[in-house]
């Protein structure tokens, strides 16, 4: 195989894991999430809250492995 | 109405599609729809309006200032830029003038208070409590011309300046400044920095906290402007190859579906528009809130 093929697989495998990752990770976090405002509907928006600032920082990470995934494909 | 939006794409790709064949023949065929896709998505000096032609921006010779050379021309995004800046400033000032002569909000007032009250009670208030409500000016900017330039994006024929990572960058630039001087301005220059260690550990990690607490302080605007970045850039591309599937295929068939997908993507490029510029904001008044209130 060529270099140049192993680097596009590579990139592909990269960009796939990040996701699998990152879904797991949010999932898990909605999951929580839901349980916690169905016990407690009262703190539902703080939880919310919370839940929208994890995932962003869970996707931030995850959007760094995609670029860099994305610079090895397109170099 | 979804041919007619999506011509914005369809359009583009057979633009591109032209020249870069054109210029060089591509080894494969994968290379040039790697051309296709950077042409697409980068900046250019030419603003296309695609049916009637291209307009060719004003260029000007680059500036040497302190020994860096800036070039100062006219961009695609630039343009977007100014156009979305001086969309909300005029949509904001209407508004404000209004608000003055009749306290009662009738139309657009309305939306536009909602989301007033949105930033200052949900955003704010738990991440910085009462006294960040001076950032309330601030982080409406934000919030507005983010939005603004996200939306931008998905009008045909239009770029999206936050699909840029220099447009993103800069922002995230004037959110770490704002950040670091709340925090200055709080605890006072020395006690920031002194603060920025939590008190109560052992003395050896001290170093080592010392060391990790200050990257962190760079690692937190350089994750807001990778997020939106590649969070506008990444709709963009999915659209793009789900629209250039048809030509991959060089059939009229996979059309109903890839243009069903790319629609679907498209609506859902909407929301993102609008999360992105909410979680833009929120991470900012959480960073000011982190700042100010050191002991958490």
């Amino acid at each position: 195989m060529l270099p140049q093929g192993l680097a596009y697989l590579a990139a592909g495998i990269g960009a796939a894991l990040a996701v699998v990752g990152a879904a797991f990770g949010i999932g898990k976090l909605t999951a929580a999430t839901m349980e916690a405002s169905g016990r407690q509907p009262e703190i539902a928006g703080d939880v919310r809250t919370s839940m929208i600032i994890s995932a962003a920082l869970i996707e931030g990470v995850t959007l760094f492995a995609e670029v860099i995934c994305i610079i090895l494909a397109i170099k | 109405m979804a041919p007619a939006l999506l011509g914005h794409h369809v359009l583009a790709f057979l633009s591109a599609a032209s020249p870069g064949q054109a210029a060089a023949a591509p080894a494969h065929s994968t290379e040039g729809g790697n051309n296709w896709m950077i042409e697409y998505l980068s900046d250019s000096h030419t603003l296309e309006i695609q049916p009637f032609g291209a307009i060719d921006l004003p260029q000007f010779p680059p500036v040497r200032f302190l020994g860096m050379t800036i070039d100062l021309s006219l961009t695609k995004d630039l343009v977007f830029l100014w156009l979305a800046a001086f969309i909300v400033s005029l949509a904001l000032i209407l508004i404000a003038r209004r608000k003055q002569r009749n306290l009662v909000p009738r139309g657009w007032q309305n939306v536009i208070e909602v989301v007033i009250v949105f930033v200052r009670d949900e955003i704010i208030m738990p991440t910085v409590g009462r006294e960040g409500v001076k950032f309330l000016p601030f982080l409406l900017t934000v919030f507005f011309f983010i939005l603004t330039c996200n939306l931008l994006g998905l009008v045909p024929n239009f770029s999206t300046p936050t699909g840029n990572i220099n447009v993103t960058a800069g922002l995230a630039l004037i959110a770490f400044i704002v950040i670091q001087g709340a925090g200055i301005a709080k605890h006072g220059l020395a006690g920031y920095f002194r603060g920025l260690v939590p008190p109560g550990i052992p003395v050896f990690i001290i170093p080592v906290m010392a060391v990790v607490e200050f990257i962190g302080l760079f690692t937190k605007p350089f994750a807001l402007t990778v997020r939106l970045f590649a969070n506008m850039t990444a709709g963009h591309i999915v659209i793009f190859s789900l629209v250039g599937l048809i030509f991959l295929f060089k059939t009229v068939a996979v059309a109903p579906v890839s243009i069903a997908f790319a629609l679907f993507i498209y609506f859902m490029e909407i929301m993102i528009g609008v999360i992105q510029a909410y979680i833009f904001t929120i991470l900012t008044s959480l960073f000011i809130g982190l700042a100010v209130h050191q002991e958490h």
